[in-house]
Formats: C-alpha cells, structure tokens, sequence
C-alpha cells in the first residue's frame, strides 16, 4: 500500500545543496553489515544500506542437483535474487517477477568473474539473496552482501566486490541514489565493481546521460565502493578476530586493538578472501591442531603479525 | 530430508525413556521467545520470532478488495509462507511444496478461526470494500518447530499493525489515507506443537527430535482458552487419551506463554 505520496514537482536538492534525506551529493546513506548471521547456511551476510534490509545465504561448494545441470570442468553458481512480499510499499506477488529473475542474471554475472569455479568441477554453489525491505538501489547492496556472504562461506575468491548506484538528480551528479532519487531522479547507473582489481563486474543504466556525465557518475561509484569494501573487509576481520579470541588464538586485549584498528591494517593488503577462507569453518579442528601440533600455531602468529604490519 | 543416523534416533528414544531430552529440557518445556517487533517499514506491521534458534519474520501488508459472496460483511485475513532455501540447505527454490503449504495453512487456520479478531471490524463497505490482511511468513532458520515459531511472528506482527484509513469516495472507490488505527486484536491464538516418539509425546521439538519423530500434532489455543485449529500429521496413529492429554498440557503452557507476549 502507498503510503507515501511523492510529488514529482518537489525538489530533490534543496537550497543549500542537500538532498531529500539530508546528504551532500558525494555521500553514501549509512550502511550496517553482518556476517554469519543465518545459522544454516554455510555463509551468510546481512546488510543495512539506506532502508534496505537484505541477507544472503550461500551453500556450496555441494554436490549439484539436479545432476544434468553439472558441468564436467567447473563449478556452477546459482544465484537467486528474491523480494519479500513486504519489501515494498505496494505488495509485491508471491511467484518471482521478470524482474527477479534478470537481477538474478545479472548478479550472478557480478560475482562468477571472483570465484575459481574451476576448483570444483560437477558441483553447485548457491547464493540466495532475499530482500526483506527495499529502498533504491538494491541490486548493488545485494552484491555487497552476497560478496560477503561467499567470504563467510569460506570459499576462495579473487577479491570482494561492493555495488553502488549513483546518477542524476535535479541535473546534478549523485551518489548512492536513494528510492526517491532513483523514481524520480534523470539517470541511475548501477555498478558493481572488484575495487583492489579494478573490474566492473555489473553495470546498468536507464535514463539520460553526457559522455562527461556518465564518467563522472563512475568515478564516483567507484569512490563509494571504495569505501563499502573497507567496511567489508573490516566485518570480515571482525567475526575472525572474534573466533580467535574465542578459541584463545588471541589475547583477548589483542583482539581487541585488532578489531579497532581493522580498516587502516588492510588497506593495501589484496586476495583478503583467501586468508579468511582458512580461518572460517573449522574452528573445532583449528582448535585441536593447536593443542598437538604447535608449529602450526607457530605459523598463524607469523601471519597475524604480517597482516599488522602491513 | 536431512538422512538421520539410527544411532541419534536410539540416543534420543533412550533419553526419552528415562524422562530427559537431549537438550537437556523437560518434556513441556518450550525454548525461549524472543520477539522483535517493526522490523521492516514499509510493511503495515511487521515481527521477527526466534523459537531457540527457529526463527521466522512475518510481514503484514493490507489492502482493499471486495469481500467474498458469502461474507459481505467480513474482511479476509490471509497467510502464507516460504520455505526460503537461506533457512536450512534442504530447503528448494520453486512454488511452495508440500510441507510449506502445509505451514501456511496450519498458521492460517489457527487466526483464522480464532475469535480474537473480529473480521467485520475489517468492513469498510459491506459488500463492497474490506480490507484484506495479508500475512506472510519468510522462514530464516530451522531449528525445528518451525509451526509454532511461524505463528507467534504471524500472532506479533498482527499487534505491531497500523491499517491505513480509508475514505469511500462519491464514485465509490476506495482511497487510502495516511492516517492509520492500530489492527483490532484481543487475546490472540498461540500454537503448541507435539512431537510424538515412540509413545512418548514432547512439546516443541528440536530439529533433531523433529528428524526422528513419528508424528506431530498441533494445537491453537485460543484467548478464552478454546481450541481454534488443530492438525495431526505423520504416518503414525494416536489414540483418544493423548489427544485429550496434549490439549490439557498445551493449555497449561499457552496461559505462562501470553505473559511473555509483547504487550500492546
């Protein structure tokens, strides 16, 4: 049910250049993230970006049903892009829309180009991704989810990738369009980039759009998804700082400076992914290494201290 | 199904026997409610309910339709559920099976026929125009018992609900105001749900009790103490002294659980 009733003549700057929910045009709208929040799943993530309100689930890598589907020299990823019924102000129906199922498409294309699908032939990795409350831009902040959600999955990756969609308001060059902005806004261009290696690995547009424009609208994507993978690998770092100290890898004041200091440590560290695939699942077993086999604790102490110095 | 060892089932048949389970509860004791209620803003009312680590977010929209022939007067209150593939990795993509239809209708029926709502309060034009309240149930984890779970967050985003006024204009269609009332409920129905194993019935069961159970029976109880809905289901028979059984304990667990209820 609509409950709001946007006028299209109402401005969507104001006079002292803010926009409707009171950001500068170069500002992203807050944003919250979690990981390992679902307790089935073998990866999961949660985001908060603006309003919207979305989690993944990732299986996999498992065994592929149904098995005509597989493929003999790779893994195959699914990926699953679903709106709850009240996500939206009109309710939407039940049964996946067109527009589910190309989002779907189209992220499933922004997260294969990270993944080493050659790793596991014959097999599925799936990544659901269910919106619980949309509010523009929701296809990007379903790619930063599920990016981390794959990470919490342990599963090795070339680099995370973030999405934000920026375009044109009121003639003016915007980042991280909001509802509103993206409705009634002159462009939206959604982008979903792998910010350490440069790629665009999702990238739509609608609307109306100069070449200058247009560049600029990127660069300033890209400059938000800079900053959204900073809080990305900082969650990340969070929960393992958490698990080590919970298995006692840690000092407990250690973890703590750790947890602190998160986006500074990373900045130019690359293939994060890789190094926290080996921290995710086996907590138990991790656990019983240490206690018989101290070189390889030996080992992980190097590693923590690399990883602070960089 | 998830394939469960023999060995898990004899480990829980023998605990059972000897008046424990294994997790360490009693046999009417249920895991701990937690509620989160007005999650999600662009619903009319919304609730998050964790049963343990069961766990179910229900999302109430509400619109205006036409009332059904036979009931001009009364507004339609519909639920409906997803066994969304994020909650357990048994779970599928694809229209909702048997066992989350089954979900659905079970949740359903217990509102349904319950008298804490009174549907011609959900008139806005006999015969012409009534709201319609839709329910739906997005299952995010299973832990078991996913019935009862689902209905308490049905039960609590319905409390969270603010309906939207409506005005019946001279061409006499319905316009939606932003002025809102909060949805008219009185004591609601709350679900207890039994596992039956071997001859032993136990009230809310785990996923792993679930796995091995031979049956299952489900019990609304309503706010005047009445039974609104019940579903038997399994393969397995039970006999008229514990049906009888069930619904005394049931009715004596419901009465402590209400005053863990939000309050509105």
């Amino acid at each position: 049910m609509s409950g709001k009733n946007t006028e299209v003549e109402q401005p969507l700057i104001d006079a002292k250049g803010l926009r409707t929910d009171g950001r500068k045009l170069d500002e992203l709208r807050p944003i919250r993230l979690e990981v390992g929040n679902l307790s089935r799943a073998d990866g999961s993530a949660y985001i908060e970006h603006g309003r919207n309100k979305i989690v993944a689930a990732v299986y996999g890598p498992r065994e592929l049903h149904p098995r005509h589907l597989a493929q003999s020299d790779q893994a195959l990823l699914r990926v699953n892009y679903r709106m709850a019924t009240f996500s939206v102000s009109d309710r939407k129906r039940p049964a996946p829309s067109r527009r589910e199922h190309e989002i779907s498409m189209v992220l499933r294309q922004a997260l294969e180009p990270m993944l080493f699908l050659k790793m596991y032939p014959r097999a599925a990795i799936d990544v659901f991704i269910q919106v619980l409350e949309a509010d523009g831009g929701s296809r990007c902040a379903s790619a930063t989810v599920a990016a981390l959600a794959l990470a919490d999955a342990g599963i090795p990756m070339r680099g995370l990738v973030a999405g934000c969609a920026s375009g044109k308001i009121d003639g003016k060059i915007a980042m991280d369009m909001n509802d509103i902005e993206d409705k009634i806004g002159e462009a939206d261009v959604p982008v979903v980039m792998c910010p350490e290696r440069g790629e665009i690995t999702l990238l739509q547009m609608d609307g109306k759009l100069t070449q200058k424009e247009l560049a600029k609208i990127l660069q300033m994507s890209e400059d938000g998804i800079h900053r959204i993978h900073e809080m990305q690998k900082a969650v990340l770092l969070e929960k393992y700082a958490q698990i080590r100290k919970e298995i006692g890898e840690v000092p407990e004041e250690e973890a703590e400076v750790l947890a602190a200091q998160k986006p500074e440590i990373e900045k130019d560290e690359a293939e994060k992914p890789k190094a926290t695939k080996k921290r995710t699942k086996p907590v138990k077993a991790e656990k019983k290494e240490d206690e018989t086999k101290p070189a390889k604790k030996e080992k992980k102490t190097k590693k923590k201290t690399e990883s602070e110095s960089s | 199904m998830d394939v469960v060892a023999e060995i898990d089932r004899e480990r829980i048949t023998a605990l059972l026997r000897e008046g424990k389970r294994i997790d360490g509860r009693g046999f009417d004791e249920i895991r701990p409610i937690t509620i989160n209620q007005g999650l999600i803003s662009k619903a009319e009312g919304s609730s998050e309910a964790w049963l343990g680590q069961s766990r179910v977010l229900a999302g109430v929209k509400i619109q205006v339709g036409t009332p059904f022939p036979d009931t001009p007067d009364e507004g339609v209150v519909i639920t409906s559920a997803e066994l969304s593939p994020i909650a357990s990795p048994v779970f599928e993509l694809g229209p909702p099976k048997e066992e989350a239809i089954e979900l659905a209708r079970v949740v359903d029926r217990g509102i349904r026929h319950s008298s804490s709502i009174n549907r011609t309060s959900l008139c806005i034009k006999s015969g012409e125009h009534v709201y319609m309240v839709l329910v739906d149930l997005y299952v995010l984890a299973d832990h078991g018992n996913l019935i009862d779970t689902a209905s308490l967050a049905a039960i609590t985003a319905l409390m969270n609900t603010q309906v939207p006024k409506v005005n019946i204009t001279e061409e006499g269609t319905a316009e939606i105001l932003e002025e809102t009332f909060p949805f008219k409920m009185s004591a609601p129905p709350l679900t207890i749900t039994f596992a039956k194993i071997d001859d032993t019935l136990i009230m809310d069961p785990s996923l792993e009790e679930e796995q091995v159970m031979d049956g299952r029976l489900s019990i609304a109880i309503d706010g005047d103490d009445t039974i609104s809905s019940m579903q038997k289901q399994g393969s397995v028979p039970f006999t008229y002294q514990e049906v009888i059984e069930s619904v005394e304990r049931a009715s004596k667990i419901v009465k402590k659980m209400r005053k863990q209820l939000p309050q509105r």
